[in-house]
């Protein structure tokens, strides 16, 4: 609880962004032929929502968080964070990917304070990377390598190392898909609590039907490639939720028939 | 297991367990090693020599002193702790050094199976080391000078190279295929233009040994850069990296493992065109002095003198390693 207020308190406190994309397409060069991911994709996350986008592996939604995330530009259509244009990567917008993609070869504190230190503001919120340290519990293992650390403990990190720059919007592109499924279940709570406490705006990308009801407070349920948006589900259940909840199992019906896996 | 053993004999079991510990005591290697490198001093001192040599006399005392602390070794090794265990690890070593003096001694200045001016025994390497101690110093130092201004120029600008090739498309464009050409054509092939190119024949020579290793650094530099996982630069730039942090703090330190193989290779090849680079007009180094007492059938003083190359590279190699390690000590988990 400390942590977080010391987290707030950076100077750069920034609030949460409403997210609007607008008529978004997207396709890659293959050399020759274009291969189209995305095809006119509207979609408005309102400041400090939790939406999760849910669709069949490989149907474009991680090339949809890099075009909010900034470090490509949409083929065609327009995304904006409060009303500006999203042209360039900025550490406003943070993309956690699902490898915790840490520097081997830099300790656990130097990862977490790699934004600082790229902005050139490390000295004067050394605090913030112990805050963010033990927001995620691993301030013991401030001088660890990322090799010494296990798979959840590493994705913490990488956590850890996004939420340091105080995000606005904080981008999860399948963060707990490679976890072991108790690893899982504790970093989909820790990752509730997280939101719930510093207040971002959250899109994740997940193939879990399970762990997007958890979480969210919207299901975007996407098409096979070149995907679409196909249906939206609203979940307005109190955090935090359990698997078990009747609601939640009912959804989770819908949404798996939605996906054509009707049980 | 012994520890239960005792405790359920008591003071019974006390006798035999003094008398294999005693056994244990006494590094039998350490033996074997001393009796080695005694039978190089008899044979070099006890069997007439077919040519003279010199130096036999001196030859033997140090072979015999080596056996007399191998003897000592024997029995305190065990007491050395790490310098101990050390010594002994490398034990089957020191009795085939011995060995091998012992025969090599035979087969040359003892029985002439293996003829002078082709061959030297020991203690003819050892009589150029005392006759020629003050020239081969003078020689030593002139060829670090060489080495070091060479390797380390060669270095900074390969890596330098190598950052810009595997970083900048543009770079690479133009450098890539230059590189590719030049390349494989032996550094030594240069010496013509450098004559012409380098206003003394040392500024030529530096080039030579530059050039040697500073293109492997080139290459595995810039392969190094060019190979680093594209989602660290994704998660520099998202993090607000201008693009010198990306070179400095992620493309430097991930391409490192590369540079140290190009590291090594350049050492070896600097070495290697080292003897050719003292050709140009040189008047000391150990590759000048090779080549004089070539020309003069001087075997056993370029028997000696290489032995004296090995050491240093060996020696170089070693501090490399020892730099690599620390560098690179977060690599421990993954090799």
């Amino acid at each position: 609880m400390a942590a977080v207020t010391a987290l707030r308190k950076a100077p750069q406190a920034a609030q949460s962004v409403a997210v609007e994309i607008s008529g978004v397409s997207h396709a890659f060069d293959l050399g020759g032929s274009r291969l189209p991911v995305l095809d006119s994709i509207d979609l408005s996350v309102a400041a400090g929502e939790f939406v999760a986008l849910l669709g069949p592996s490989g149907c474009g939604k991680s090339t949809l968080l890099r075009l909010v995330s900034g470090l490509e530009q949409p083929s065609s259509g327009k995304i904006t964070a409060d009303g500006s244009p999203i042209d360039r990567p900025d550490p406003s917008r943070i993309l956690v990917f699902q490898d915790p993609t840490l520097f081997p070869w830099a300790t656990v504190w130097s990862n977490v304070a790699t934004g600082l230190d790229a902005r050139g503001v490390l000295a004067q919120q050394r605090a913030g990377v112990d805050a963010a340290l033990d927001l995620v519990g691993l301030r013991a293992f401030s001088g660890a390598y990322p090799h010494q650390l296990s798979g959840g403990m590493a994705q913490r990190a990488a956590l850890a190392r996004a939420l340091v720059n105080d995000p606005a919007l904080l981008l999860l592109d399948e963060p707990l898909g490679k976890l072991d499924s108790l690893t899982r279940l504790s970093l989909q709570a820790e990752l509730v609590a997280l939101w719930r406490k510093a207040g971002f705006t959250a899109i994740l990308v997940t193939h879990d039907v399970e762990e997007a009801l958890l979480l969210s407070s919207r299901v975007i349920v996407l098409t096979e490639r070149p995907a679409r948006i196909k249906a939206e589900f609203r979940v307005e259940r109190p955090y935090p939720r359990h698997r078990d909840d009747a609601d939640l199992v009912i959804l989770r019906r819908q949404i798996l028939a939605t996906l054509g896996l009707a049980t | 297991m012994s520890n239960a053993i005792e405790t359920l004999d008591g003071g019974a079991a006390n006798s035999p367990a003094s008398l294999s510990g005693l056994q244990q005591a006494i590094w039998t290697n350490g033996l074997l090693a001393a009796a080695a490198w005694a039978a190089a001093a008899l044979v070099t001192v006890g069997l007439p020599d077919v040519v003279p040599w010199g130096s036999a006399g001196l030859f033997a005392a140090i072979t015999a002193g080596g056996a007399a602390v191998f003897a000592a070794l024997a029995f305190i090794v065990r007491r050395l702790g790490r310098t101990g265990d050390a010594i002994v690890h490398y034990g089957p070593w020191f009795i085939a050094i011995g060995v091998w003096f012992a025969l090599w001694e035979l087969t040359t200045a003892k029985l002439g199976w293996l003829p002078k001016p082709f061959f030297s025994p020991p203690n003819g390497l050892l009589n150029v080391y005392v006759a020629e101690a003050p020239r081969l110093l003078v020689c030593i130092a002139y060829t670090l000078r060489l080495w070091s201004l060479g390797f380390v120029s060669g270095v900074v600008v390969g890596y330098a190279a190598g950052v810009a090739l595997g970083w900048s498309k543009r770079f690479s464009y133009w450098g890539m295929p230059i590189l590719k050409l030049i390349g494989p054509v032996p550094a030594t092939a240069w010496i013509p233009c450098t004559f012409f190119f380098f206003p003394t024949t040392f500024a030529a020579s530096v080039f030579i040994v530059a050039l040697a290793s500073g293109i492997p650094v080139t290459i595995l530099t810039s392969s190094g850069v060019a190979a680093v996982n594209r989602a660290y630069y994704d998660v520099g730039r998202n993090l607000g990296a201008p693009n010198w942090y990306l070179i400095s703090k992620i493309a430097v330190p991930a391409s490192l493992p590369h540079v140290f193989v190009g590291l090594f290779m350049g050492l070896y090849y600097s070495f290697a065109v080292l003897v050719v680079a003292e050709m140009l007009g040189a008047k000391f180094g150990l590759g000048w002095y090779i080549q004089f007492q070539t020309a003069y059938s001087g075997y056993a003083n370029v028997y000696a003198t290489l032995v004296i190359m090995s050491l240093i590279c060996a020696g170089i190699v070693k501090l490399l390693f020892v730099a690599r390690d620390q560098l690179l000590n977060y690599q421990k988990g993954f090799i």
